[in-house]
């Protein structure tokens, strides 16, 4: 394809980059107003709005909430993922593709169709504004994510290096432990980063779910949905950056496993 | 003859309804390079995973040193494997990976470091135990998966086609060097290949496979000199194969003719009777080309071509009637090469020829 | 290994996810499909399904939130061809820049992404004092609690999930097809038309998939960019949950979306094959 791309689609590209872009940095922009309304351009600068959301007890419990749920969820959606994942590319069982299509659905299923189901049964079983119901449930939700990830490290990994291990006397545990996790763990920490961005993040099933113990999304959304609390902006930007910093891991752990299989 | 160290009766394996390995029966001594050889598909893999522990047969029984191991897992059947793809472990050094079985039978580190020099040291790896895999060559990496397998001292080393991804100058250098090695140790091996060649060269005893069943078991010559069926004939080295209907039978002789005019005359203990359609083989080498007419078997033909590969000579002469034959003769510096369009005449002995069908 | 031993292995690896599934996903959603046909007055029946069918306002709500999943829709494959296109010919610097503007917005929170449009389209809004500032226009632009902004919100959440698919398509259509063709003498839009568009249909697919069926159950972002003057199907079954406790109502509309959702995800693995969303 020895010609250049056109100029337009180049414009247009810019433009739908743009589109996809400004939002975020507006915000992140607008936090640093000094004002007692968002502005852009901001025409003083301060951080009286991260010192609102640092200095205050809900939004300081809002997200270490958020926060212990996530690391809950990253533990048990790992180390499940994990578990299932072999079992869906090692072993040879009947159903197999139905199996993983089940684990893989929550991804398709509309979320606000499994929220009212778990209000519904949570109510029965009072598990409202607990956090072994939110850790539940979110776990449900991140468990696609980690199976993807781990079984497509999984199946780029060499059986022979598995059959190799056992051939030599190791046990199916030590063979896990001392073959697999290290060539595999990238893979798994890659989809754990994933677990934990989308418990931290999730709304809807908190919407309903979290009583009176609100996760940083849920108070977010109460702050926005009939007035537009500044402090969201800082909230926001944070959020932000903390996301950066997860996909900036996880591309360093991509390239780690492509290292690590690809010399295999 | 004592008792065998691995047993294998009656083996079948089905996927579903495709039947890879169908009731072998295989007894292998100890000591033995005993190889299964034979085309992709044959079930040769297969049956190496059976004995191994990774596949459980369909049906059969499977004995190491007397006792069933059917249901006994790879890590407790003593044995020691190699991969075509070497399988060294990316992620530990040579030493590290020599060391593996040696530390998870417990073996006390300073035994594990002298054992595991003194087999590096084997294979003719000494200097190299700090490396990693991705900076080994190829038959560098071979030679470590073979040391890690050896350094425990298992009873039976199984071999899949460990020498594949070799080029061919290294692949002999190895197989003489595994050779070398089965021979000192005196480890029984079971090895895997499509190569016949290779086979040939390292086995006491082949098996050849095909389609999932054992064709024939026997040494290297004798699968050569008497092969059981034309598949196994033309398999094993190069062969003419010629289709042809017998004329006459008499005791231990059988005349067949094989195209218009031309009657081979084969020596047999088969009887048959005339009229039937047989199949005969006869190696390249075992005919002989002169200028002259002479002897049972002997028709007069014109050369084809010939190709000139330094310590031999391969012809492909015409015999009449469209029948073309491969004749190879050794050069050693003396022999007329004859060209082609010259007539000769090719001459075979009876008991060189085999018969089938 | 023995058969009964594989069974054994499976069952403790892949068991506590199915019991977890089992618990927090299929009963609840078992849950719902029950409440939806035997919670009415009348005893077990279609009734709840009947009441929506009957009702216009159900009927309005499910037609708006086709129209602007199909609207949605088409502008996210609009804009993500070119961009998907652009992806494939840059060399690897920009596009490692390129990925970093597609993958960022998608894993980030949602709220913030739909907030940072609240802030930019409202009538004091960014957008409107900048146009405003810049004279283009007089009077603002009513770009929130209307269709509009809610189409603007859900495009930009979604159009990740058109994008990729689609570079992944055009990544796999060989190059030495264009060189062929231009070897025959096709110039650069007939090779657009009959080659690269036609090989791309699969990425397309894939990427109408992912947009329609999210933006049909699609909930934070038209709930408040669209406030109450835009519902869409999701907003109405919290409605029905929070304030009306109507149960079987809104199990009824949760499993109307629920089956729409299954039956495009089916159909969609019939017709391509699902094999090729995964990226």
């Amino acid at each position: 394809m020895g010609e250049r791309t056109s100029l337009p689609v180049l414009v247009v590209t810019g433009l739908v980059m743009a589109f996809l872009a400004a939002p975020s940095l507006l915000v992140i922009a607008m936090s640093f107003s000094g004002g007692r309304f968002l502005e852009f351009p901001p025409r003083t600068l301060s951080v009286r709005w991260y010192e609102a959301y640092w200095s205050s007890a809900a939004w300081w419990n809002a997200t270490v909430r958020s926060l212990q749920i996530g690391v809950m969820v990253t533990v048990l959606a790992t180390t499940l993922g994990t578990l299932a994942s072999i079992a869906l590319v090692r072993l040879a069982v009947p159903g197999k593709s139905a199996l993983r299509a089940l684990i893989v659905s929550p991804i398709v299923v509309p979320t606000i169709v499994l929220s009212i189901g778990l209000y519904n049964v949570y109510a029965r079983w009072r598990l409202i504004g607990s956090a072994a119901g939110l850790v539940l449930a979110h776990t449900v939700l991140a468990l696609p994510f980690v199976v993807l990830n781990v079984s497509a490290v999984l199946y780029k990994l060499d059986r022979s290096l598995e059959r190799a291990a056992r051939s030599l006397g190791a046990g199916p545990l030590r063979t896990f432990a001392t073959v697999m996790l290290p060539l595999l763990w990238p893979g798994i920490a890659s989809g754990a980063i994933f677990a934990f961005l989308i418990s931290f993040d999730e709304i809807v099933v908190a919407m309903f779910v979290s009583g009176s113990n609100p996760t940083l999304p849920k108070l977010m959304f109460d702050g926005i949905r009939y007035e537009l609390n500044p402090v969201v902006a800082a909230v926001s930007s944070q959020l932000i950056a903390v996301t950066t910093l997860a996909l900036l891991a996880s591309a360093w752990l991509r390239r780690r496993t492509e290292r690590i299989t690809g010399g295999a | 003859m004592s008792e065998p160290l691995v047993t294998l009766h009656a083996v079948s394996k089905h996927y579903g309804r495709a039947i890879a390995v169908n009731n072998v029966s295989l007894d292998v001594f100890e000591g033995e390079f005993v190889t299964l050889l034979g085309p992709s598909g044959s079930g040769k893999t297969t049956t190496l995973m059976l004995i191994a522990g990774f596949e459980t047969p369909t049906s059969g029984e499977i004995r190491i040193r007397g006792a069933s191991v059917v249901a006994r897992p790879p890590e407790k059947r003593d044995i020691g494997m190699v991969f075509q793809s070497y399988a060294l472990f990316p992620h530990m050094s040579v030493f590290d990976n020599v060391a593996y079985p040696l530390r998870t039978r417990r073996v006390p580190s300073a035994e594990v470091a002298e054992r595991v020099a003194r087999v590096l040291d084997a294979v003719r790896m000494s200097g190299l135990a700090e490396r990693y895999p991705r900076q080994l060559s190829g038959g560098q990496q071979q030679r470590v998966a073979v040391a890690r397998a050896l350094v425990y001292r298992p009873s039976l080393l199984l071999m899949d086609e460990p020498l594949g991804a070799l080029d061919k100058k290294l692949r002999e250098e190895m197989q003489s060097e595994l050779k070398d090695l089965q021979r000192t140790l005196g480890v029984t091996t079971l090895y895997v290949t499509h190569d016949q060649q290779e086979a040939l060269a390292l086995s006491d005893r082949i098996a050849i496979m095909n389609v999932g069943d054992v064709v024939q078991i026997g040494s290297p010559l004798a699968l050569y000199e008497h092969p059981a069926t034309d598949f196994v004939a033309g398999f094993l080295g190069d062969v003419n194969t010629l289709d042809g209907v017998v004329a006459e039978a008499e005791t231990g002789v059988v005349r067949v003719e094989i195209a218009e005019g031309i009657e081979v005359t084969v020596a047999t203990s088969a009887r048959r009777s005339a009229g039937k359609r047989v199949r005969l083989t006869l190696r390249p080498e075992r005919l002989d080309l002169a200028t002259t007419a002479g002897g049972v078997n002997c028709w007069r033909g014109r050369v084809r071509g010939a190709t000139f590969r330094g310590e031999l000579v391969r012809y492909d002469v015409e015999l009449g009637s469209g029948l073309v034959v491969n004749v190879s003769r050794p050069y050693r510096g003396q022999e007329t090469i004859f060209g082609p369009g010259q007539e000769v005449f090719v001459r075979s002995r009876p008991d060189d020829w085999r018969v089938f069908g | 290994m023995s058969a009964r031993s594989t069974w054994r292995q499976a069952g403790l690896l892949v068991g506590p996810a199915l019991l977890l599934l089992a618990a927090v996903y299929l009963y609840p959603l078992g849950r719902l499909f029950v409440l939806s046909v035997g919670g009415g007055p009348g005893g077990a029946g279609l009734e709840p399904y009947h009441r929506l069918a009957e009702s216009s306002v159900y009927v309005d709500v499910l037609l708006r939130t086709t129209r602007i999943s199909v609207v949605v829709t088409l502008v996210c494959l609009l804009a993500a061809y070119p961009v998907a296109y652009v992806m494939t010919r840059v060399g690897p610097a920009w596009f490692r820049v390129l990925m970093v503007f597609v993958l960022l917005p998608l894993w980030t929170s949602i709220l913030v992404r739909t907030y940072a449009w609240m802030v930019l389209l409202q009538a004091n809004g960014v957008l409107n004092n900048v146009l405003r500032w810049l004279r283009v226009i007089d009077e603002p632009l009513r770009l929130m609690y209307n269709e509009t902004g809610v189409v603007i919100g859900m495009a930009q959440v979604l159009l990740p999930f058109a994008i990729l698919p689609l570079y992944a398509s055009l990544r796999s259509i060989d190059p030495r097809l264009a060189r062929a063709a231009q070897s025959m003498g096709a110039g650069p839009w007939r090779r657009f038309y009959s080659l690269t568009l036609p090989l791309s249909m699969p990425g397309m697919a894939t990427a109408a998939l992912l947009v329609f069926v999210q933006g049909l159950g699609f909930f934070i972002t038209p709930a408040l960019l669209g406030g109450s003057r835009v519902i869409t199907l999701a907003m109405v079954i919290e409605t029905q949950v929070v304030d009306l406790l109507d149960w079987s109502l809104a199990s009824a509309a949760a499993m109307v979306l629920l089956v729409l959702t299954a039956a495009l995800v089916v159909g969609f693995d019939r017709l391509v094959g699902l094999d090729r969303v995964w990226a």
